[in-house]
C-alpha cells in the first residue's frame, strides 16, 4: 500500500488512492451480494424479514463503533477472522489483521462491507417487491433455472436500484472517516488514511486550517459528479 | 419419475435455506463475540478465548461499570450528553423540516427547483467542506465547545435530508385537499395545522427517530466541536476507550455496546421506519 504522511505538504494522493481502492473492492462486493442475497430472500428462503433486520443491523450501530467492531473482527486470538484462518492453518492471516500495513486497509474494506451489506440487500428487496411475481413464475413453467431467471428477468428490471446502490456506496466509501478514525486512526504508517481522515489531521493535529480547508474542497470535489447523478435522478 | 424431480426441487430450496441462514447468522458473529468478550473479565478472555460457552460462575457486569463510572472513561457523562445534543437537535429540526417540506410540496415559488436541488447537494455533500468556516465563526461567536453550538449545526445539517424525506411523505396527501381548503379561505398555516400535520404524523415520528440516531451515531463534528471532556459525546468517549498501545477488550466491548444499545433499541421499536427510509432508494417515485 502507498504510506501517506500526513504532514508533508504534497497534495494527499496516497488517501486517495486509498479511497479508490476501497471503492473498487467495496463498490462490486456490495453489489453483487446484495443483489444476490436480496434475490434469494424474495423468493427462495423463509424467514427473509429476520434476515434483512439482521443484516441491517450495519447501518444502525454509530459507524466508530462500527470501526471497533472491524478491529474486534480482525483482533489475533480472539477476532473471528484470525481465529478462523489459525484453525485452517494459514498462519500469516492469523494474526492482527489491523497492525500490518499489507493487510490493514483489506481488514477495514471487508470489515466495511459487513457494516453496509444491509443497505444494498433492503434497496434491492425493496426494488425487487415491484417485480410481479408472474414473470417469476413464467420463467419457471418455461423450465428456466434460477440464475437463468435471476439474470434474464430480475437484473434487467433492477437497473435503476442499481445505479442508486452503486452511487450511495460510491459517496459513503469517499467520504468515509469514522470508521478509520476508529480502528486505525490512518496508520500502520499511514497505510489506511483516507482523504476525510487526512482533512482532519491537518484541522485538529497540525491546527493548520487553510491546508485542511483544501483537503475538503478536494474532497467534495471528488464526490460532486456522483451527487448530480443521484440530483438527477431524484428531479428526473 | 416425476416424483423425484419435485424432492430434488424441495431439497434445492432446503440446501438454499441452510446456505443462507448460515450466511447471516456468521453476519451476527461480531455481535456475539462483542456480548461474550464485555461479560467476562478480559483476563480470562485472554486465556481461553470466547468461542465457548463461558462460566457462569466468573460472568460480570465490571467492564459496564468500570466503562461507565471509571472517572479516565466517564461513559455515563457521554451519555447523558449525547441525549441532550440529539433529542434537542431532532426536535428543533423536524419543527422546520416540517414547515420547509411543506412548501415544497405544496406551494409554487419562484427558483423552487433550484432551491430543490440545493437540498440534494447538501444532502450528500461531504461533513467536512462545513467545518473550517464554521470553526472559525463559531469561535468568534462563542459557541464553539458548547451545547447550543452543536445542537444548531446538527439541526441545520439534517434540514436538508429531513425536508427531503417529508416532502417525499406530503407529495401522497391529495392536493385537492389542500386546495380545497384553500378556496373556502383557510390560510397557508391554518392549512398545514389543521390538514397536513395531522396526516403526516408517522412521516414526523420517523424524522425524529432517524434523525435523532444520525445524530446520536455522528463523531465528526462532535470531535470538532466538543472539546472539553465535560461536554464530549458518547462516541468520542468510546473511541478514546482504546488506548494508544495496549487494547482491553473487555472495556472497549462493554463501551461499543452502551454506545450503540441507544439506536439499536430504537431499531427494534422503530425497525419499520429505518428500513422503510432506506427502502424508498430502491422504488422509483
Amino acid at each position: 500500500m502507498i504510506i501517506a504522511r500526513s504532514f508533508s505538504h504534497t497534495p494527499p494522493w496516497g488517501a486517495l488512492v486509498h479511497n479508490l481502492v476501497w471503492v473498487a473492492l467495496h463498490v462490486p462486493i456490495v453489489t453483487f451480494l446484495g443483489l444476490i442475497i436480496a434475490y434469494l430472500l424474495k423468493y427462495h428462503v423463509r424467514g427473509s424479514t429476520i434476515i434483512k433486520a439482521i443484516l441491517f443491523l450495519g447501518i444502525v450501530i454509530p459507524p466508530a463503533v462500527g470501526g471497533l467492531i472491524i478491529r474486534f473482527m480482525f483482533e489475533a486470538d480472539i477476532g473471528i477472522v484470525p481465529i478462523l484462518f489459525s484453525y485452517v492453518g494459514v498462519e500469516s492471516l492469523s494474526k492482527t489483521w489491523t497492525l500490518y500495513p499489507q493487510t490493514a486497509l483489506l481488514a477495514l474494506i471487508l470489515g466495511s462491507v459487513w457494516l453496509w451489506l444491509g443497505f444494498s440487500v433492503t434497496v434491492f428487496a425493496a426494488a425487487m417487491e415491484t417485480i410481479p411475481r408472474s414473470h417469476i413464475e413464467a420463467a419457471k413453467v418455461f423450465g428456466a433455472s434460477t440464475w437463468q431467471t435471476f439474470y434474464r428477468i430480475v437484473a434487467p428490471q433492477l437497473k435503476p436500484a442499481i445505479t442508486v446502490v452503486v452511487v450511495m456506496t460510491l459517496l459513503w466509501d469517499l467520504k468515509i472517516f469514522d470508521i478509520v478514525y476508529a480502528s486505525t486512526g490512518g496508520g500502520p504508517g499511514g497505510s489506511t488514511t483516507v482523504l476525510a481522515l487526512v482533512m482532519y489531521n491537518y484541522f485538529a493535529r497540525a491546527l493548520d486550517y487553510y491546508r485542511s480547508a483544501a483537503v475538503a474542497v478536494i474532497l467534495t470535489l471528488v464526490v460532486i459528479p456522483f451527487i448530480v447523478l443521484i440530483i438527477r435522478r431524484e428531479r428526473g | 419419475m416425476k416424483k423425484s424431480f419435485i424432492s430434488r426441487r424441495a431439497f434445492k430450496t432446503l440446501a438454499l435455506n441452510l446456505v443462507v441462514w448460515i450466511f447471516a447468522l456468521a453476519w451476527m458473529l461480531p455481535f456475539i463475540g462483542l456480548v461474550a468478550v464485555s461479560i467476562q473479565p478480559y483476563r480470562e478472555v485472554v486465556v481461553k478465548g470466547w468461542v465457548r460457552v463461558p462460566d457462569l460462575s466468573s460472568l460480570t457486569l465490571n467492564n459496564y461499570i468500570e466503562a461507565l463510572r471509571n472517572p479516565l472513561y466517564d461513559l455515563a457523562t457521554g451519555y447523558r450528553n449525547s441525549v441532550i445534543v440529539a433529542f434537542l437537535s431532532s426536535l428543533i429540526l423536524v419543527v422546520a423540516a416540517a414547515l420547509t417540506a411543506y412548501a415544497f410540496a405544496n406551494l409554487d415559488f419562484r427558483l423552487k427547483a433550484l432551491l430543490f436541488a440545493t437540498i440534494l447537494f447538501i444532502m450528500m455533500v461531504p461533513q467536512q467542506l462545513t467545518v473550517v468556516p464554521l470553526f472559525l465563526l463559531y469561535r468568534n461567536l462563542g459557541l464553539y465547545n458548547t451545547f447550543q453550538g452543536v445542537i444548531l449545526l446538527h439541526s441545520a445539517w439534517g434540514i436538508a435530508w429531513v425536508t427531503f424525506f417529508l416532502r417525499n411523505y406530503l407529495r401522497f396527501i391529495p392536493r385537492s385537499l389542500v386546495e380545497a381548503a384553500r378556496v373556502d379561505g383557510a390560510s397557508e398555516i391554518t392549512i398545514f395545522y389543521k390538514i397536513i400535520l395531522p396526516l403526516s404524523i408517522p412521516a414526523l415520528i420517523a424524522s425524529f427517530i432517524m434523525q435523532f440516531t444520525w445524530v446520536w451515531n455522528d463523531l465528526f463534528y462532535a470531535l470538532v466541536f466538543l472539546a472539553s471532556r465535560d461536554k464530549q459525546v458518547i462516541t468520542q468517549k468510546v473511541v478514546m476507550l482504546k488506548g494508544e498501545f495496549h487494547i482491553d477488550w473487555g472495556l472497549l466491548t462493554a463501551g461499543s455496546i452502551i454506545s450503540m444499545s441507544t439506536p439499536l433499541i430504537l431499531y427494534v421499536v422503530f425497525n419499520r421506519y429505518f428500513m422503510r427510509g432506506v427502502a424508498a432508494w430502491g422504488v422509483k417515485r
